[in-house]
């Protein structure tokens, strides 16, 4: 038995039988991460790994244990874990040791799960990548020449090296997708609203969603199930009450109605991403699924509208770092000014302040109206397609991203790294659950098959996946090297 | 719409990022680069579209009136940059 | 030259929640620095906002009583700029719709008349916390602890068209916000805090550049700035010159109003909709419910003194114009003492002693029920007015109540016929050159003897009984 090569439901078997306890299982995973060349890790928490799994061992042996009790997991950096450094990937928080925990981290150590170190990613979440990271970039378990994607890139990088059973992500505009798709992972990010954000360090408000990555589809229920909720902290969690996730997984598809938008396979898709996509959708028609073609013409406005959103929620987010209360701060500033402009200019990597300019520009006297007025009422367009698309299908299908993982330092100019969101940014700016599943390979890199879902279906979008999984191995393959 | 590096300037000082006189020209030519992107939203027909603020349609939740925060002064303090005996101190500022 | 001028004020009233207006953080005055000042309130990066229900509740409450548009549907929006008291680099507030739209309140003139003052708005947003500038040498210190208390901006409408107006208007919204019990009024501590908009015009023409006053913590203070503010408007108009539109800090010390140069650089707020906080839905209900546990409103309370208690438009205004004054009133009616020479006393000698030593009713030396007795001792004849208003100085000074201080210093009226008709005797016998005139017509000279008698028994004497008896012996 390779232990690591375990979905988290066998770990969750083994545990019970008493093949390995949750110290054991911590401690394969804690050496398989120091060993790791990915860089996909920004902190190792061993000390506290340990200790939260030997807890986790009493509790199990006392029968005092919930589903996930001793189950180790990545958390990115992004979330607020109290009494460890919580860095978004950046300079400017690079010594935040946070006072608090984020909701997620609440809940997880509720359940005695155990935290094995926090997980690279592009600074703040802006980027695809993963080189926009102030502790270097992530390397592609794959082929360590090229890109994990991002921005939760030391995630989907840890799932896919089998470093860690699973891992935390979060989605503003594809961060859990297009990894996903890159590393050749299971990642899903749900309906706007249905995992509490508080704590998760804010990128763009009405577009962030936490969800979480792992080998199979059967583990994002299960991890789901621990994750989503309602919560008082935050406003904009939904109180809808949340289903148990893997009730449905074993449904058939048959009669299952997909959808494939024509603008989803236009000029810029990747030959070789076009035709594992489409043998994936034909497995599906196998399993009695009604193929059809839809429509959503204004997908193809997702970049400039969300290149304005985002960063005009991000200018605004940001600006509560200064210097002030926490995180980075100058040396010797000499008035106020100086505070500011030296702690936030040497605080904050490019492709932050980038985006933050864009923003404080789009939201200024004169032009509000004509960028983001404009760009809220796209998004209203946008979001209209989807559900006039869901009134004659269940299930939209179609790549995550353009091509599969480039090189390092390939891609230089920022406009075309943002062109290649195109697939991912529409359902972030509507709203639904979407998701990514190891669909096959092109040139030994892996695609991933992106599923669109209407509001609150996960369980629908779960089990389209994990009945892609129960006929195909895709999911199961692993970098040779590992 | 294009911008000039004096904007480009003004802008970084409205988000309080400075940019040298180095770096001034290639950073006006990236934000413009990346303006360009922006430019077919102008000619998209939005008709009677209602600005979408959040992808949920759902109301503001209220909070009963209570005092639920513990005095965690301490703790907050001792990640601060620079604190004085119970403040958090800034260069003087001139009013 | 005439000129005119156009006034409009931005009050910001502390609404008197237990908890922050988004986090559950205290809102007590006097904490130690940042004691009260939670994740949340400190900006951390992840935290969220969650709308207080008593800060929305009581806003509605200020909307319903000046008849204002409740805006069913409002939404919170971020003012950005840069400040190291306000910790996010955003003010949480409402910029489109706000939650209360246009009202209306009366304000009482100088000419006994009153004039309806327009209300544009008022919004809900968070306060934020306090620099302090003078505690360190080379720094400035930052308390967080007022960040996030919750404000109401109550914005006027251009109407007020002097001084006198606009701090009428003040003090018609400072009583106001506490008849409804939405903010303690405390100018001292802040938490009603007033900025005029001030501009001049030639008669005639059209709205002139405004200035913007702040720091304004009394109204005293705003009566000063306002017409300082004029002064110098039209002066340099006069030369002119134009008026520059800014915000100007008013200094009480050196009776000065000056440019704050250092706000006013290119301040772009960049206002968007709040992504963390949904739009505030008011329905119906919740409406009626406020409606109706709503106190009786200042307008209500005067009509009902004119109406029941028999008062006189001008005391009932008087009385009514701050509600600590009008409560204090009550006690005593409540309790049985007379209407008016309740009202007088209330409006007379007390309120003057307040005003001389600046004591707010509340704090008053003498409670509403200590008063009750006074104004019950003179009607049940134990004192006459004049003696009353000795025992209530001593009552002022010394904090004893109004029977003790009667008994220790012996100013019962003499209650004692027979007492009274000896002194009266004594003094006849004493003064029978002046009895003979009285007798042969001179009856002016009754005036003397009364004065006499009062002389005599230190006042103690029931007038009316000395009257009589040296009527009686006189004739």
């Amino acid at each position: 038995m390779i232990m690591h090569n375990l979905s988290i439901a066998e770990l969750i078997k083994g545990l019970k039988n008493k093949d390995f306890s949750s110290v054991e299982l911590t401690q394969h995973y804690l050496k398989r991460i120091n060993e790791s060349k990915l860089n996909a890790f920004i902190s190792v928490t061993d000390d506290l790994a340990l200790s939260q799994a030997n807890e986790a061992d009493l509790k199990i042996a006392k029968g005092d244990s919930t589903l996930l009790t001793g189950i180790p997991y990545a958390h990115k950096d992004i979330f607020c874990t109290k009494g460890v450094k919580t860095s978004a990937g950046s300079k400017m928080l690079d010594s935040f040791i946070s006072p608090y925990d984020a909701t997620l981290s609440h809940k997880f150590n509720l359940e005695n799960m155990v935290m094995l170190g926090k997980t690279n990613m592009d600074e703040f979440a802006m980027g695809s990548s993963n080189e926009n990271s102030y502790y270097g970039p992530v390397k592609n378990p794959w082929d360590l020449k090229k890109v994990p994607g991002g921005s939760s890139g030391g995630s989907a990088a840890a799932v896919a090296s089998r470093i860690t059973p699973f891992a935390t992500g979060t989605d503003t505009g594809g961060s859990i997708r297009q990894p996903a798709s890159l590393c050749g992972i299971t990642g899903i990010k749900p309906t706007y609203g249905r995992i509490s954000r508080y704590g998760m360090i804010a990128y763009a408000s009405s577009l962030d969603q936490a969800g979480p990555m792992t080998q199979t589809a059967e583990d994002a229920a299960i991890v789901l199930n621990a994750m989503a909720g309602f919560d008082t902290k935050d406003s904009t969690s939904a109180t809808k009450e949340t289903p148990d996730y893997t009730k449905k997984l074993t449904n058939s598809l048959d009669g299952l109605k997909i959808g494939l938008p024509k603008e989803f396979f236009s000029s810029g898709l990747d030959d070789g991403v076009e035709k594992v996509v489409m043998q994936a959708i034909k497995e599906y028609e196998a399993m009695g699924a009604k193929i059809q073609e839809v429509s959503l013409p204004n997908s193809m406005h997702a970049i400039p509208t969300y290149y304005i959103v985002a960063p005009c929620e991000c200018s605004s987010n940001l600006s509560r770092f200064d210097g002030v209360r926490y995180g980075y701060r100058c040396e010797d500033p000499k008035d106020l000014d100086d505070l500011y402009l030296r702690s936030r200019s040497e605080g904050f990597g490019k492709e932050v302040k980038r985006r933050i300019m864009i923003g404080a520009y789009a939201l200024s006297a004169g032009y509000y109206d004509a960028y983001y007025l404009k760009a809220q009422k796209v998004r209203q367009l946008i979001s209209e397609d989807f559900k006039k698309a869901f009134q004659s299908v269940d299930v939209i299908m179609g790549p995550v991203s353009p091509s599969t993982a480039f090189d390092l330092g390939s891609v230089k100019d920022p406009v075309s790294m943002y062109l290649a969101d195109i697939y991912t940014l529409s359902v972030n700016l509507a709203g639904l659950p979407g998701m990514s599943i190891p669909a096959g390979f092109s040139k030994n890199l892996p695609v991933g098959l992106q599923l669109i879902g209407n509001h609150w279906s996960e369980e629908l979008l779960l089990n389209t996946a994990h009945q892609f999984q129960l006929k195909t191995d895709w999911h199961k393959s692993t970098p040779i090297e590992l | 719409m294009s911008l000039d590096n004096k904007q480009v300037k003004e802008i970084a000082y409205l988000a309080r990022l400075s940019i040298e006189d180095t770096e001034l020209e290639q950073s006006t030519s990236e934000l413009n680069n990346i303006l360009s992107l922006m430019a077919d939203l102008s000619e998209i027909d939005t008709g009677d579209a209602e600005p979408m603020a959040h992808p949920l349609h759902m109301s503001q939740r209220l909070r009963e009136d209570e005092v639920t925060e513990e005095n965690l002064a301490e703790e907050f303090q001792a990640i601060a940059p620079k604190t004085g005996k119970s403040h958090f101190l800034v260069p003087t500022v001139i009013e | 030259m005439t000129w005119e001028t156009v006034i409009g004020l931005e009050i910001h009233s502390q609404l008197k929640t237990k908890s922050k207006i988004f986090s559950g953080a205290s809102t007590e005055f006097g904490a130690k620095a940042n004691t009260q000042a939670c994740a949340v309130d400190l900006g951390f990066p992840g935290v969220l906002p969650v709308l207080n229900k008593e800060a929305v509740r009581m806003a509605l409450r200020f909307g319903l009583a000046v008849n204002a548009t409740i805006n069913k549907h409002s939404i919170f929006a971020r003012k950005n700029y840069f400040y190291p008291d306000l910790p996010k680099g955003y003010q949480i507030s409402q910029f489109e719709i706000p939650i209360v739209g246009s009202g209306t309140i009366d304000i009482p003139l100088d000419n006994g008349e009153n004039k309806k003052v327009g209300i544009t708005r008022a919004h809900l947003e968070e306060d934020a916390g306090k620099s302090i500038h003078d505690l360190y040498d080379d720094y400035t210190a930052i308390d967080l602890n007022r960040a996030g208390t919750p404000l109401l901006e109550i914005v006027s409408d251009p109407d007020m068209s002097n001084a006198k107006e606009a701090v009428a208007y003040a003090k018609k919204i400072h009583a106001l916000v506490q008849y409804i019990d939405i903010c303690d009024g405390s100018m001292q501590e802040g938490s009603f805090r007033c900025d005029a908009n001030v501009s001049v015009r030639r008669k005639g023409e059209g709205l002139g550049t405004r200035a913007e006053i702040k720091n304004i913590n009394s109204f005293k203070f705003l009566e000063k700035a306002i017409n300082l503010e004029v002064e110098r408007q039209i002066d340099i108009l006069e030369d002119g010159g134009s008026v520059a539109q800014e915000t100007r800090l008013y200094d009480s010390i050196k009776n000065e109003t000056r440019s704050m140069r250092s706000k006013e650089e290119a301040n772009d707020y960049r206002y968007f909709p709040d992504p963390d906080l949904l739009p505030v839905v008011i329905d119906d209900e919740l409406l009626k419910d406020i409606k109706n546990r709503l106190p009786e409103l200042p307008t209500e309370k005067k009509a009902r003194f004119i109406d029941t208690l028999g008062l006189s438009e001008y005391d009932a205004e008087n009385l009514t114009s701050q509600k600590a004054m009008a409560d204090y009133f009550e006690i005593i009616i409540d309790k049985g003492a007379d209407v008016k020479v309740s009202a007088n006393w209330v409006m007379g000698e007390l309120s003057a002693s307040l005003n001389k030593n600046q004591i707010d009713i509340k704090d008053s030396p003498i409670s509403a029920s200590e008063l009750y007795k006074l104004i019950s001792r003179i009607t049940d004849n134990t004192i006459s007015g004049k003696i009353a208003k000795d025992v209530f100085r001593i009552m002022w000074n010394e904090k004893r109540s109004v029977d003790e201080i009667i008994k220790d210093q012996g100013l019962e009226q003499m209650t004692d016929i027979g007492a009274l008709e000896s002194v009266i005797d004594e003094i006849i016998s004493k003064n029978l050159d002046q009895v003979e005139q009285f007798k042969n017509g001179n009856t002016k000279l009754l005036g003397f003897f009364v004065g006499q008698v009062m002389k005599a028994t230190q006042g103690k004497a029931n007038p009316k009984q000395v009257n009589q008896i040296l009527n009686d012996r006189l004739s």
